[in-house]
């Protein structure tokens, strides 16, 4: 191998060698953001979901294969769950709970 | 019933299904199947008529054809015990001398008459050693 | 420049180990620093490979011949698409495209999941890098991609002329990153598991990439068998050789656990089944890339005496024996309280359908190492051939189209009587209309199993079409949309559940062709001099007259068939046989043209409703005075006169018109077979497609006002 390439692995030992251990050397500050970040971002796709499945239930419904009873029923479940992430939601955000659960500024 | 019983049943009913059709599989399996033989052991101890698959090499120089009819002699792996075999029927591209040959038969009379159709040659290997150029 | 590419697989090798290495330190509470470099590690270790694999290509573009690789398996001569593809048809070769799109995908999911899934994402890297340290191991210590020639040659041995086909190109990397794919799921069900975080969560970050690799799974098995009859001369697709087996195993479980993950999804159940399920499949797709390349069963394929086979072994045994002892120790999480309430129940059918797909793979799995498992019973070595496969798979698949019909109809938990007799009726009535009209009016009934078969796939494709029909008309209800916008609208709002409709349809229509050319196509071999005919399945065959073609690359004989229908011509076919020159001087200048590879171009006419398929074998007994006196006279000529005489063995073909030995198929339906698979990926891509964020940012701010109002209301 000539020097050329010699010096071209070196320089890529040398890259990977930074991308690597630099977390470890700066280790990322912001810690408590990015949990709560995270955690937001696990809640939002909880929410998506469980809006999916209430739309999934409303669509067996028009399509016939569940009762009204049975829609009524598990609809009413999903919505409470939907509820409660909601409420989570809310509680990382600094909002009290209470209120009446604006989002997009829209009045209730 | 309640309803743990139920689901009980419904549990054993399952398995029993799915043991017994284990149980017709595993049977028909054996005999269904087919001894695969390389030429030295057919040659020590095949019986004649009796369905073997032959596994082995082709060997050099002994490839004919005769109109429709394929001869050829296939020899052990590593070794020099080799069966003449008859065969008719659609020959695998790959097939030549030197490769490795699988085809079901019987032996009649010192010859192994194949099957239709029943030759299987190996694509040359692809992860072969090198050839010597 | 190979001393290079091998110092790049170091690097990666001590990348990856590095990065195993980190994410288990962060994962038993080192810190999230160690977490972070262990994912920056993967994406490394993307990028090294990615560089190993440029130089590997480049190498083959520029034929540079000190790279062993090249040298034997390409040539000036090789075009360059095959050029680019021929890095696959080797073991070392391959082994890397399987590490490179391993880290590529790893480097995806942990983008994909960078703020999520905290607990479970370091031990899912350390089992991914972990995989990656087998590999790379294996091309560091074992198998090198980068071998190099002292002096290299002037010319490569160039690509097998069995292998020049597309479809066998993009065969390999459709199935490795099938294999692949579903080491991802893998590596999170491991890491729920290790924290014993096993909801859902796990299933949903990985969906995606679960589905892909059974997506890419299933072409690179629709694209071998196409190749095989395509390509091949004996006219089939399917002939259950270990190796096709060896692709079909993981594609069975895993169509199980796409089903079986829905379910935990919804109703938080077969949480067993889904561990199981994930780590089968990964483990076949495992064996199936160790099957082809260890030489324990006799098979079309399989490459004796590799040197990697045993470390293979190891690792799937290490695979199992881990997986089994951590579900085990976590069964108590994974149970549910939740249970299946009635049998006419999604839930039921699902499990239904676990259990026949598994079954199904247990079938092809002790038909495929039933040699070795009568070795250890029995002694000898023995094995089962199609017959026996077919016995055990038809019913099975029958059962499958049945199912894939029924499933759609059904809803969560339990559905009544009375909506089974509204939402059947039609598709039953179909069924039934088929099932009369086929027994009546065609010879179907000769054989019962396809009789059924068609009608339950009659059954599936109408339950589908009334899914869509009743979506769309439910759709209508609601807003003012024309039909066409209204499925537009109904499919983008649930792709994954109508994506998986037009996937079952396409697998309805996929077995509707496959025991419609079994069970029904006529098959003759005859041998014909030109002017004489033949007839096959209603048609008439005429050998017309022979061909001959020579080019640098090879020799080929051929023949024109005339094909024809009550008189009508139907198709004019061209089979030929090319024989390309084998290096080997010693069977003589001429006789080396038929000593070397010989491959058959196959005569097709296909049709939605039948494929006319031909192969031809020539006698060449008449021509072989002719080499032989060819081979005395020219054995010191150059190679201007050995030219010639090939040039005049072409011609005297054509003029001898030796007899050929022609096989002919008339195969009914064997195009449904591909159209089917397009049907089926056009699902798969609906189901794949990211929902458009808009439309989801205006539904959910409706419920979200809508909740918002009951939450007040609830409040007062």
């Amino acid at each position: 191998m000539d020097g050329g390439l010699l010096l071209l692995l070196f320089l890529v030992i040398a890259a990977v060698g930074i991308a690597v251990l630099s977390p470890l050397r700066n280790p990322p500050a912001d810690f408590d953001e990015e949990t709560h970040g995270d955690r937001l971002a696990d809640l939002e796709l909880r929410k998506e979901t469980k809006y999916s499945e209430i739309r999934d239930a409303e669509t067996d419904l028009h399509a016939g294969k569940l009762s009204v009873e049975d829609h009524r029923e598990l609809d009413r479940a999903l919505r409470t769950e939907a509820i409660a992430i909601l409420e989570q939601i809310d509680r990382l955000h600094g909002r009290p709970p209470d209120q009446d659960g604006r989002e997009n500024g829209r009045p209730g | 019933m309640d309803p743990h019983r139920k689901r009980s049943i419904r549990l054993a009913i399952a398995l029993g299904v799915a043991v017994v059709l284990a149980g017709a599989l595993i049977y028909t399996s054996f005999s269904a199947a087919t001894e695969a033989q390389q030429p030295s052991q057919l040659l020590a101890s095949g019986k004649q008529g009796k369905s073997y698959e032959l596994t082995g090499t082709v060997a050099a120089g002994s490839v004919r054809h005769q109109g429709d009819v394929l001869l050829f002699r296939v020899r052990d792996r590593t070794g020099s015990a080799s069966v003449p075999v008859r065969y008719t029927g659609e020959i695998p591209d790959p097939f030549r001398e030197g490769r490795e040959v699988i085809v079901k038969g019987a032996l009649s009379n010192g010859q192994f008459v194949a099957e239709r159709d029943s030759l299987v040659t190996k694509c040359p290997s692809k992860f072969k050693k090198k050839n010597s150029q | 420049m190979t001393t290079f590419g091998r110092g790049l697989l170091i690097v990666a090798l001590l990348t990856a180990l590095y990065a195993a290495f980190a994410a288990l330190r962060g994962a038993r509470g080192g810190g999230r620093e160690w977490v972070v470099s262990s994912r920056r590690a993967i994406y490394a270790l993307a990028a090294v490979l990615t560089a190993a694999v440029i130089v590997l290509e480049s190498a083959f573009v520029r034929s540079d011949f000190s790279f062993g690789l090249v040298a034997d398996n390409s040539s000036t001569t090789t075009p360059t698409f095959y050029k680019l593809t021929a890095m696959w048809s080797s073991q070392s070769g391959s082994l890397l495209l399987w590490v490179w799109v391993l880290s590529l995908f790893s480097a995806g999911v942990l983008f994909a999941t960078k703020r999520r899934l905290r607990e479970i994402v370091p031990w899912a890297t350390a089992v991914l890098a972990g995989l990656a340290t087998f590999f790379c191991a294996l091309l560091v210590f074992k198998v090198s991609p980068f071998t190099s020639i002292a002096n290299p040659p002037t010319e490569g041995a160039g690509l097998n002329p069995l292998l020049r086909h597309p479809s066998m190109m993009f065969h390999p990397p459709m199935l490795y990153s099938g294999y692949v794919g579903f080491a991802i799921p893998f590596a999170f069900a491991i890491g729920a598991l290790a924290v014993r975080r096993v909801d859902a969560e796990w299933i949903r970050a990985t969906r995606r990439f679960s589905l892909i690799a059974w997506t890419f799974l299933s072409i690179g098995i629709l694209l071998g068998a196409r190749w095989s009859y395509s390509e091949l001369g004996w006219g089939g697709y399917w002939g259950w050789d270990p190796v096709e087996n060896a692709s079909l195993m993981p594609w069975l479980v895993g169509t199980a656990f796409l089903h079986s993950m829905i379910v935990q999804e919804k109703r938080d159940m077969l949480k067993v089944w889904n561990v199981s399920l994930i780590a089968g499949t990964f483990t076949l797709a495992l064996l199936g890339t160790f099957l082809v390349r260890s030489g324990i069963l006799d098979s079309i394929h399989a490459f004796g005496a590799s040197t990697v086979g045993g470390w293979f072994l190891g690792l799937i045994a290490v695979v199992v024996a881990g997986t089994a002892a951590l579900i085990v120790s976590r069964l108590p999480h994974l149970r549910s309280e939740r249970r299946i309430d009635s049998l006419l129940s999604r839930e039921a059918f699902f499990l239904l359908n676990n259990l026949v797909l598994v079954g199904l793979c247990f079938v092809v799995f002790w038909g495929t190492f039933f040699p070795l498992i009568s070795e250890a019973v029995t002694g000898h070595k023995a094995s089962v051939g199609p017959p026996w496969f077919d016995r055990y798979t038809v019913p099975l698949a029958v059962a499958l189209v049945l199912l894939s019909g029924i499933g759609p109809l059904l809803a969560w938990r339990r559905v009544t009587l009375a909506q089974v007799r509204r939402l059947f009726a039609v598709p039953a009535a179909i069924a039934l209309v088929t099932l009369a009209g086929l027994a009546l009016f065609t010879d179907a009934s000769s054989s019962p199993a396809s009789l059924v078969l068609f009608t339950f796939g009659a059954f599936t494709i109408a339950s589908v079409a009334g899914e869509f029909w009743r979506g769309i008309r439910a759709r209508r209800l609601v807003s003012s949309e024309g039909p066409g916008t209204a499925l537009l609208s109904v499919v983008r709002r649930n792709r994954r559940r109508y994506g998986g409709y037009i996937v079952h349809a396409g697998i309805a229509v996929v077995l509707i062709g496959v025991a419609a050319s079994s069970a029904f196509n006529h098959q003759v071999d005859v041998r014909l001099v030109p002017g004489q005919s033949a007839d096959v399945g209603g048609y008439h065959v005429r050998y017309l007259r022979p061909t001959s073609s020579v080019s640098n690359e090879k020799l080929a004989f051929g023949a024109v068939l005339d094909v024809r229908k009550d008189g009508k011509r139907v198709a004019l076919l061209r089979p030929s046989r090319s024989y390309f020159p084998s290096l080997d001087m010693r069977m003589g200048p001429i006789g080396r043209f038929f000593g070397g590879e010989s491959t058959s171009e196959v005569g097709l006419k296909a049709g939605l409703r039948r494929d006319i398929w031909t192969a031809m074998q020539p006698d060449l007994s008449a021509l072989q005075p002719g080499i032989r006196a060819g081979n005395k006279q020219l054995a010191n000529a150059g190679p201007k006169a050995q030219a010639f005489a090939i040039a005049f063995l072409a011609t005297s073909y054509q003029q001898k018109s030796p007899a050929a030995t022609f096989r002919l198929i008339v195969n009914p339906m064997v195009t449904w077979i591909w159209l089917g698979g397009i049907i089926g990926l056009g699902g798969a891509l609906v189901a794949l497609w990211p929902s458009a964020l808009a439309s989801r940012r205006r539904i959910t701010s409706l419920y979200a006002a809508r909740l918002g109002r009951e939450l007040s209301r609830a409040r007062a």
